[in-house]
Formats: structure tokens, sequence, C-alpha cells
């Protein structure tokens, strides 16, 4: 048996990315991650990477877009406001079609907010965040172990699909700590980065890294040549987890830390009788909305609940998935609350009353 | 036959889209031979702005990479940090380096990041036809600034070059023009020295080059020219700004 280990869930991150193979880090300090970066700062240059501590979160995302137009596994993390700051160069990324790994560690908003746990910025992960028509594929590990497992993945998808990845975890999953065990991962084949600039060293012609289209049937084109890339992530990448949806009449669908609490609430609702199943999305786009779809057409499903730490964002993606089929209540906590076991477990019973 | 001039190999035989006087034009073709003439094109990546200078991309016969407005030092700083044997250069106008990119370049040079900046400065937004830039000589005109830079309103125009040189990281900084001949050359000789340098490992290298904008300032290109050594010369004033490189080797 391999051994476990106690980690905290900022540090999970950083060092699986490392283990992933990922050679330079650029950041700015913003809480409630810092221990990515302090963590980066130590352990990069002792495997031969590089770590640079940004003047912004600007310049963090941008010298992250110049590491990997140069060919480089590249990552960089923060927190919700800056992460804002950073959709510039995702934005970019995503038009010059360059992989990266984005972390953010959400905190309540809007604005400062608070400082504690949220997922106030699924809309923005899942709906591109910034200018243009695009999608970022968005990861969002709910233990500290799935956390590890995916970072390598992450890195993986993005080289691919030559496209940035989100990882999104609340400040929950990035402060606290629980055991993991480190597994080795098979790894993807990857394609070689032919296109990377990083010196022409004797091929015969330049590399040239740009997201500009200055003819709009040029740029019509690239749009179209990115929408395929989404489809392929759509059909191959889509990943969630299910318990006990075979006989439930209320399932419940949550991501991340609330969706803990709300297996919690599922699992003391079962002793009580209670057919409650749960749904949790680990990739937040592409979502997995046809599982919740055949879900909704299931004669023993009733109704559904949205659980998160917002106002109700996922929830237009259950309702466009469930398509008025069955009813779908939400419950949520937002600012930096999070929902109680007990809170869910009402909301649950309530919502089964409705249905039933 | 013996040939006395020839295009250089640093540039690609493409036609360039700049306005009849305007000097990125030059100021690309003495990139494209310093990197040449010091066998570097194998090597470089040229990071290149937003701007009049969007295309140098398609231009410079080196590898390149498109940045967003004023992120052209960050962007040099991922690519030489990870890749330190290259030699690495980011091509920026005033509103690009002065404007929306201060706290890049300010931050490149404090950290001594070892590549190369050509700083074009038209005192002008040459792409977006006009406006007001932060090097806008106070009374310019522009189409921000009908009436004139005012500095009770608009503030006084930016000295790149000098601010930089305050910097410990920034090891060269120089400040040429583009007007005539012995003006390029002196550019030229500015432009290798900053590469050489660069490649020597010695620091940040910065080259200021005051350059016409005949099309956005309403003049004729002789007249452009007579203009910047008069008036933009006058403020901005040329020579070597700081110089703490020694010899290259």
């Amino acid at each position: 048996m391999r051994k476990r280990e106690i980690w905290k869930g900022s540090e999970v991150i950083a060092e699986a990315a490392i283990r992933a193979g990922c050679r330079c880090f650029f950041g700015y300090p913003i809480t409630p991650q810092n221990e990515i970066p302090e963590y980066m700062s130590l352990k990069m240059p002792q495997a031969g990477g590089v770590f640079v501590q940004a003047e912004s979160e600007l310049a963090a995302i941008n010298m992250v877009y110049g590491a990997a137009a140069s060919g480089m596994r590249a990552m960089t993390s923060s927190s919700s406001p800056g992460i804002s700051l950073k959709q510039e160069g995702i934005s970019y990324l995503v038009g010059a079609q360059l992989p990266a790994v984005i972390v953010n560690v959400m905190r309540g908003g809007p604005g400062l907010g608070s400082i504690q746990p949220s997922q106030g910025d699924y809309y923005q992960a899942t709906r591109g965040g910034g200018n243009g028509d695009y999608r970022t594929l968005t990861l969002a590990p709910a233990t500290l172990q799935e956390a590890a497992d995916l970072m390598g993945e992450a890195f993986d998808i993005a080289d691919t699909y030559r496209n940035p990845v989100m990882v999104l975890v609340d400040g929950l999953i990035g402060q606290m700590m629980e055991p993991i065990v480190w597994e080795d991962r098979p790894g993807r084949t990857l394609p070689t980065k032919v296109w990377a600039a990083q010196g022409r060293r004797g091929r015969d012609h330049n590399n040239f890294v740009t997201s500009l289209y200055m003819d709009p049937a040029d740029c019509e084109q690239h749009n179209l040549a990115l929408a395929e890339k989404y489809a392929a992530m759509e059909a191959n990448e889509c990943r969630w987890e299910e318990l006990m949806t075979d006989d439930a009449r209320l399932i419940l669908v949550s991501f991340g830390t609330p969706a803990r609490v709300a297996e919690t609430a599922m699992r003391n609702l079962r002793q009580e009788g209670l057919k409650v199943g749960l749904l949790r999305p680990i990739t937040l786009w592409p979502f997995p909305g046809r599982r919740l779809g055949e879900l909704a057409g299931e004669d023993h499903v009733k109704g559904f609940l949205d659980v998160e730490m917002n106002l109700g964002q996922m929830l237009d993606d259950v309702k466009l998935a469930v398509n008025g089929s069955k009813p779908v209540q939400f419950y949520g906590r937002c600012g930096g609350a999070i929902p109680h076991v007990a809170e869910v477990q009402e909301a649950a019973r309530r919502a089964l009353e409705e249905v039933e | 036959m013996t040939v006395i001039y020839e295009k250089t190999r640093g540039l690609q035989n493409t036609p360039l889209h700049y306005c009849p006087g305007c000097g990125h034009g030059i100021v690309h073709k003495l990139i494209g031979e310093s990197l040449d003439e010091l066998g570097l094109l194998d090597t470089a990546v040229g990071i290149c702005p937003v701007g009049c200078a969007v295309f140098a991309g398609s231009y410079f016969s080196c590898d390149c990479i498109e940045a967003a407005h004023g992120r052209a030092p960050a962007v040099a700083t991922g690519v030489k940090r990870t890749h330190p044997d290259q030699c690495v250069f980011t091509y920026q106008g005033d509103g690009d380096l002065a404007s929306i990119g201060t706290a890049e370049i300010v931050h490149a040079a404090m950290r001594g990041e070892k590549f190369t900046t050509i700083f074009i400065n038209n005192a002008i937004y040459g792409m977006t036809g006009g406006q007001m830039a932060p090097t806008t000589l106070v009374g310019q005109k522009a189409t921000t600034a009908p009436d004139g830079r005012d500095p009770a309103t608009a503030g006084w125009p930016i000295r790149m070059a000098e601010m930089l040189s305050t910097l410990e990281g920034l090891v060269y900084a120089h400040r040429v023009c583009v007007v005539d001949i012995p003006h390029l050359n002196e550019a030229k000789k500015a432009i290798k020295r900053a590469f050489q340098l660069q490649m020597a490992g010695a620091g940040f290298t910065f080259v200021e080059v005051l350059s016409p904008c005949p099309t956005n300032w309403g003049m004729e290109p002789l007249e452009a020219n007579r203009w910047l050594m008069e008036h933009m010369a006058a403020y901005y004033p040329l020579g070597v700004i700081k110089d703490m490189g020694g010899e290259p080797g």
C-alpha cells in the first residue's frame, strides 16, 4: 500500500503541478492561495524550473503566455479578484491556442468581497470570462486527492487541445488539510509543440504566435476552428461522479466543497429512508448536462436540488440540462459562508415534499 | 558584379504596411541587420506590440510572439527566463510601453530581465489615429488634445529612458533617432550593443528611438524629420543615458 500523507490543499496543487512536469510558475500573492506561490518559490528552482513573483496578475498571466508560447508547461494561480485581472491574458491564450493551467482558489465577491471560501466565479470560469467567444475547460476537484490527481490531467488536456485549462476550487479546498496518496499517473500521448516560438534553431520557417486575424473571414475561420476543439472537449473530456442515482427520487447537484456537504446530507437522508442521490460535476465546462438530461427522463427521478456556494450559477446549467422536464430547486450560501449539512437536508426534505 | 546593397536577411521578403516617412520600417531594418550580423536570427524571439507595429511578427525573420497591449515585457520575461540562451527583444511604441504597459516595463527593468526593449517614441498614437500619447510634447496637437497638450490637465511628457535608468537592473539605455544616415548608424550601433550586452547576460537593455510620424503629425516626411530634431530631440536628449555594460566580450 502506498504511503498516505497529510497535505494542505494549496500545496497539493503546487506539488502536483511540479510532478506533472510544470517547470515555470508566475504569480502574484493573494489570499487564500498564497501557499501556492510560496511553495513554488521554494520547490520550483529545486526542480530546475523558474519561479517569478510578478508585479501584478496581469503580468503573471502574460509571463505564462510568453512561457507557453515558447513551448513550456506554464502555470499561474490566484484567487477571485486576481483571476478577474488575468482574464485578458486567458482570452489571449485561447486566441493564440496556447496551453496553460490557471488555478482559481475562489473567495467571496464581488469586488474585494471576503477571503472566505466561495463559488462565485462559476459563470466567469465556464462562460469564457474574458473578451471573445471562447471556452476554458474547467476542472473542479472536491477533495485534495482529486486535486492531486487532476493537476496532471489539467496540463495534459491543455496540451492536447492547445487551450488553457482552469482548476477551480473554493478557498476551503485550498486551505484544508487531509490525507492523500501520490499516485503514478499514466499521462497521455501529446502532440509535439511544432508551433512554439523558441528560436528557429535551424527550422526553415518562422513561428509566429498570435491571436490577431485582421480579415474577418480569417477570424471567423479561426473561431470555427476553435469551436471544433470545444466540440471535441465536450465529446471527450466531460467528467462527473454519481452516487445513489439509480433509484433516487431527488438528485442533488453540487461541486467542490458543497458537494461534500451534500454527500453527507444525502447519506443521512438515506438512513431516514429518503431516496436521495448526488451528481457531482468534475468538469464544470464541459458540463455533464447530457447525463443530467438522461436522469431527468427517468420515471423515478422527481426533481433536482442544486447546492452551491453562490446565488445559483451552475443552476442555469442544471436547468438547461433538465429543460423543464422536472422541477429544479436551489439552496446556496454566498459571500464566504458554507452550507451546513442540516441546512442541505432541510432543503432536500422541502424539495422532496414539493415534488412528491 | 559587386553587390553594393541588399535587403537584410533579418526581414522577411514582405511589403511593409507603414505610411510614407514613418520610422518603423527603418527600425525594423536596423533590428533585422543587427540580428543577422550578430548571428542571432536563429535564436531570436521577438515580442510584438499592439499599435502600428502589430504586424511586426510578419516582418522580422525570426520567431515572434504577439503580446497584448503593453504586456510585451511580461511575455518576454516568460520566454527569456525559460530560454536563457536565446536573444529576446520587445518592440514597443509609446502608448504600449509608456502608458498601458508602464508597470510591465518598469518591473522588467527592476528585475534586470536579460532581454532588450526597442522603444519607438513618436509622441503620438499612430494606429488609432493620432490621439495624445504619454510622450506627446506640451503644446503638440492630437485628436484628444485638439488645442495641444495642456500640462494643467494632461501633465508632462515622460522621459522613459531616464526614468528606467534609475533602476539598478537596467544596464544600458541609449536614445537615438532615425532622421538621417549618421543618426541611423548611431541607432544601429545602439541596437547591436544592446543585443550584445543581453547575450553577455549583463541585464536589461533599452534603446529609445525617436521616430517620425508624418501622417499623424500632419506633416510632409522631411518636415517631420526637421520637427523631430527641433522639438522632440530638445525635450528627449539624444545619446547614451546609462551604460554599465563594459565590454560585452
